[in-house]
């Protein structure tokens, strides 16, 4: 073993004609958090089903835990715990007649079975919730069962796909802290998400990935800097030629425009820079409407690669009118 | 070898004890069957056959016993077509996904439902049987209890065969179909010729002859004519025809339900390695 508990060389898959994942590569180290940010239909999924086995692969290569997805798939099965999208646990069966089953099927002698339903109902807090029917847990339970059934056998990776969707901010904390808790207990763990926050808050490393391809990959503090080290938000009365007035400027690293704003990253500190370009827009005739700072977030860096911003809901929202430009220096 | 198919099972089980309402329907219902259907209908048949001159010198068997080995078959069919729909819910609520995901063979998945088909099923043989001998059915009449005992292993594995067979049939439409409303009328639809054109209710002789031929096929047929075989012994008459079961037609009953269950098997397994999730 290299360290690396995934690696994918090449990933290719298509539906039809249409290029779901083209030509993707990358490594998962051991012991981390590695998120897939996107937006739903950017090809997360089919990557899940591709490693998980679930998928078969039709080009490229890809290793789970050193076993090869296409020729030992019993044994990556074998290397790996899953959280699938849609919550798929048996409400009629007990919270623990459910971590039962998943032992069963995967063959765990009775002995270990017990003992580790006894660890896991404890690491996600539904000791007491043993004996309640799956069908009787709230949202937010339902998918720490299915977390904690993830874990059942001990995977060598853990994958979520989209763990938190639909969930309010609470649930959605609480089982980020779930997830750190069983990334210190040494699980890798792979995860897709099309939040934010959450590839941000929970991450050791992110990758960007849009229309099937990685767009950039990195630990959240390196994205954001690359944008650079502040962001000046912008509105004014004439958002083009304040844009080129700007881009003049040798502290702007770059300038993403749409019809209401500018973004304008900037290399250096902001406090210095921020009164000598409110004079320069304003000389120029130009009113300024609203001034903002702040730290390059998740988001910023998300519309910086890709060219659009990530919606929730089904269907991927292009976002047209929005052009990004980078100012080389 | 590995054992999986138990994983399974001891779920189809823990579910089938869980829900009492399902639990005590599907028992009472052959019992039901027997007592209203059963005595009902064996009243009028026995009162017209009565004026039929008897087979001499060969003990007559009344409707009653004739018909409750067609309804041990009956209810075993009905139990076993409709049990793969189990796999139909669970294949819609993405409850099989974390078995498919698994290293289970998937195999071990149709195996494991019909083998707690099986023991339903054997659940409901034996009330039937019990609660028929209450109401005065002539099951192992005149039997040792060796033979008795012999004679049970028969039909338990008559109904063994005849059950994976079916579910075998109705998991692979149930893995196939996607709404309960489909599922539930196609099975409607092929219950009804499977249960009519038998020698479940009636004897068969009085078919027209192609429905003859068609019910000597149905694997209906061949469970309740070794079920009689069993139970109510090779030379017997009832409603003024005279049976006689010889070894070679217990043995084509066998042969052909088991023809009959390996055939469903081949089909559930092509349907299964098709899912994909």
């Amino acid at each position: 073993m290299t360290g690396n508990v995934i690696e994918v060389d090449n990933l290719e898959h298509s539906y039809g004609s249409v290029k779901a994942v083209d030509n993707i590569s990358f490594t998962v180290k051991q012991g981390e958090i590695f998120s897939f940010l996107g937006p739903n239909g950017a090809g997360k999924s089919t990557v899940i089903n591709i490693l998980t086995t679930l998928k078969r692969i039709q080009k490229g290569e890809a290793r789970v835990n050193g076993y090869d997805v296409a020729k030992e798939s019993n044994s990556v099965r074998r290397s790996i715990g899953i959280v699938f999208q849609m919550l798929c646990i048996d409400h009629e069966m007990t919270v623990s007649e459910n971590l039962e089953y998943h032992g069963k099927i995967y063959s765990m002698p009775k002995k270990e079975r017990r003992e580790r339903i006894e660890e896991l109902l404890k690491l996600i807090d539904l000791e007491s919730k043993r004996d309640t029917l799956a069908k009787n847990l709230s949202g937010g339970m339902k998918r720490r069962l299915e977390l904690a059934r993830g874990l059942m056998t001990k995977p060598a990776v853990l994958f979520l796909d989209e763990p938190t969707v639909g969930f309010d901010i609470q649930t959605r904390m609480r089982m980020w802290e779930y997830l750190r808790e069983i990334k210190r207990e040494g699980t890798t763990i792979f995860l897709t998400t099309h939040y934010m926050e959450e590839a941000d808050q929970l991450s050791d490393r992110i990758s960007i990935i849009d229309h099937g391809k990685i767009i950039v990959t990195g630990n959240s503090d390196e994205l954001k800097n690359k944008l650079g080290k502040d962001l000046i938000y912008l509105e004014t009365s004439d958002n083009k030629l304040a844009a080129e007035i700007l881009r003049s400027l040798s502290s702007v690293k770059s300038i993403t425009e749409d019809t209401k704003s500018l973004r304008v990253m900037i290399g250096e500190d902001v406090t210095h820079v921020l009164p000598q370009i409110m004079e320069k827009i304003q000389r120029e005739g130009i009113d300024i409407i609203i001034v903002n700072i702040k730290k390059p977030s998740m988001d910023d860096v998300f519309v910086h690669y890709t060219g659009h911003g990530l919606r929730e809901g089904d269907e991927i929202e292009k976002e047209n009118g929005m052009e990004i430009e980078e100012v080389s220096k | 070898m590995s054992f999986e198919f138990r994983a399974i099972y001891w779920r189809e089980m823990v579910k089938f004890f869980r829900f009492k309402s399902v639990l005590f329907t599907s028992l009472i219902q052959p019992v039901m069957w027997l007592a209203f259907f059963g005595l009902a209908m064996s009243h009028s048949f026995d009162k017209i056959t009565s004026l039929l001159p008897n087979v001499s010198g060969v003990p007559v068997v009344d409707y009653l016993s004739y018909m409750g080995a067609g309804i041990i078959a009956m209810d075993v069919l009905f139990s076993s077509l409709f049990g793969g729909t189990t796999l139909m819910f669970d294949k819609k609520f993405s409850l099989l996904r974390e078995t498919l995901a698994s290293p289970v063979p998937r195999f071990h998945i149709i195996l494991g439902v019909g083998l707690s088909a099986m023991t339903k099923a054997f659940i409901q043989t034996f009330i039937i049987i019990g609660f028929g001998k209450l109401i005065g059915m002539d099951f192992f009449n005149g039997y040792t209890l060796a033979q008795t005992f012999i004679a049970m292993v028969g039909i338990i594995l008559l109904v063994a065969t005849f059950t994976l067979g079916f579910l075998f049939l109705s998991g692979s439409i149930a893995i196939t179909i996607e709404n309960p409303e489909g599922m539930q009328s196609i099975l409607t639809l092929l219950s009804m010729p499977i249960f009519f054109i038998s020698s479940a209710l009636y004897p068969i002789d009085s078919f027209p002859n192609i429905l003859q031929v068609i019910s000597m096929f149905n694997p209906l047929t061949l469970l309740a004519n070794g079920i009689r075989y069993f139970a109510l012994g090779t030379n017997f008459s009832v409603m003024g025809n005279h049976y006689i079961y010889t070894t070679a037609d217990i043995g084509l009953s066998f042969f052909g339900l088991i023809f009959f269950a390996l055939s469903m098997l081949s089909i559930a397994m092509w349907r299964f390695n098709k899912v994909d999730i």
